[in-house]
C-alpha cells in the first residue's frame, strides 16, 4: 500500500506550489501515471481522500491521466504501445526498444477555484 | 478558476534525498546494493552466503530492512559485519530518508559495499530509489515462472535478477528457462545468476561479478 507514501507526496507537493489561504479553493491535482509505474489509480485516490479528509484539500479531486506503456523499435523503427510492460516490438519481434513512455509519475497541474475567494 | 503548473516528479524529494545518498556512497567510494523480491524469496539467505564469500576480500555493512522485528539483524551480525536494522512498523518498503537516517550508524570510511535488504515486497519498493548503484531482485523458483510478467515494475527498474532455490527445480512445475525469458521480456538488460542457498550452487559466480563491480567504484 505504497499509494498512501505517495499521497502523502501528492499534499507535501501541493503545500509547496499553494499558499495556505487557497489551500481550501484546490479544485483539483492533475497527475500522470504510467501503465508500468506500479501505482494503482484507485488506491491513490483512496489515500489521497483519507489523508485529506479533515484538511483544506478534503473537496479536492484527483485528475489521474493514464500513459500508456510505448515502445520504439530500434531494429524495424515501428512505435508500439502495451498495458504490460513487454520491452518486445510488436511487429518484428525485436527485444531491442527504447522505451518511450509508460513510468511517469508527474503532478502537472493544480486547479484553483477563485470564485469562492471573490465571493466572499 | 486559476492554473498553477507544476510539472514536478511527485516522489522528487525521495529522489531528491536518494541523490544525496547516492553522492555520500561516491565520497567514500561504497557501492551499494538494493536487494527486493517478495517474503521468502531467500534475499537473507543470499546475504549470508555473499557475505561468507566476500570475507576477507571486500569490507560491507548492511541495512536490514523490515515491517518487524530484528531477526534479521541477528542473521547477519554472526557474520562479524556491522549491521544496522530499520523496522518500518508496517511500512511496506523502505525510503531514502530512512537509509539517510541509517548511514549514521556506518563507517563508510571502513566499507566498500553495502548491502540493504529491503522489506519483502514485489510492489512497493520499486518506485523508491534509495541511492544505490544496483537493483537486485530475487525471485524463486516457488514463486513460479509468471513474476516477472505479474510484477513488471519491479524487475524493470532493476539491473540484476537472481533466481533463487534452482535446486527445487525437479520437485516445482516452474520452468527456469520461461522464468529467465520472462525477466528479459519484461527488461532486456538484466544480468542473471541462478543460485541455491541450502545446496551452495552459484553464489560464486554472483560473487565474483559483485566483487569486480564493487572494486570499480
Amino acid at each position: 500500500m505504497h499509494e498512501l507514501s505517495i499521497a502523502q507526496h501528492i499534499v507535501e507537493l501541493v503545500r509547496q506550489h499553494v499558499n495556505p489561504a487557497d489551500a481550501k479553493n484546490v479544485a483539483a491535482i492533475r497527475l500522470k501515471v504510467g501503465a508500468v509505474a506500479g501505482v494503482a489509480a484507485d488506491s491513490l485516490e483512496f489515500s489521497f481522500h483519507a489523508i485529506t479528509a479533515d484538511t483544506p484539500l478534503k473537496n479536492t479531486r484527483l485528475e489521474i491521466e493514464h500513459i500508456p506503456f510505448r515502445i520504439e523499435c530500434l531494429k524495424c523503427g515501428v512505435v508500439s504501445e502495451n498495458e504490460t510492460g513487454i520491452v518486445v516490438c510488436d511487429t518484428c519481434g525485436s527485444p531491442d526498444a527504447k522505451v518511450l513512455s509508460g513510468a511517469e509519475l508527474d503532478m502537472t497541474e493544480i486547479e484553483i477555484l477563485e470564485a469562492v475567494q471573490a465571493a466572499t | 478558476m486559476s492554473i498553477i503548473t507544476v510539472e514536478r516528479k511527485v516522489l522528487e524529494k525521495n529522489d531528491e534525498l536518494a541523490a544525496q545518498n547516492r553522492q555520500m556512497f561516491e565520497k567514500h567510494h561504497v557501492f551499494v546494493l538494493n536487494m527486493v523480491s517478495s517474503p521468502g524469496a531467500g534475499k537473507t539467505s543470499i546475504l549470508e552466503r555473499t557475505l561468507e564469500e566476500l570475507k576477507g576480500f571486500i569490507q560491507t555493512a548492511v541495512i536490514e530492512g523490515d515491517v518487524q522485528t530484528d531477526i534479521d539483524a541477528q542473521r547477519v551480525a554472526k557474520y562479524d559485519v556491522p549491521v544496522v536494522q530499520i523496522v518500518t512498523n508496517g511500512g511496506c518498503h523502505l525510503d531514502a530518508k530512512l537509509v539517510w537516517d541509517a548511514m549514521r550508524n556506518i563507517d563508510l570510511q571502513a566499507i566498500q559495499l553495502l548491502i540493504i535488504e529491503n522489506v519483502g515486497n514485489l510492489v512497493c519498493p520499486a518506485n523508491y530509489d534509495l541511492g544505490e548503484h544496483c537493483k537486485v531482485v530475487v525471485a524463486s523458483t516457488t514463486e513460479g515462472d509468471d513474476k516477472p510478467l505479474k510484477y513488471p515494475a519491479m524487475f524493470r527498474n532493476a539491473s540484476v535478477l537472481i533466481i533463487n532455490k534452482i535446486d527445487l527445480l525437479p520437485y516445482l512445475s516452474c520452468n527456469l528457462n520461461t522464468l529467465k525469458a520472462n525477466a528479459l521480456r519484461i527488461n532486456p538488460a538484466l544480468t542473471v545468476f541462478e543460485t541455491s542457498c541450502t545446496a551452495n550452487q552459484g553464489i560464486a559466480a554472483w560473487c565474483e561479478w559483485l566483487k569486480k563491480r564493487a572494486r570499480e567504484l
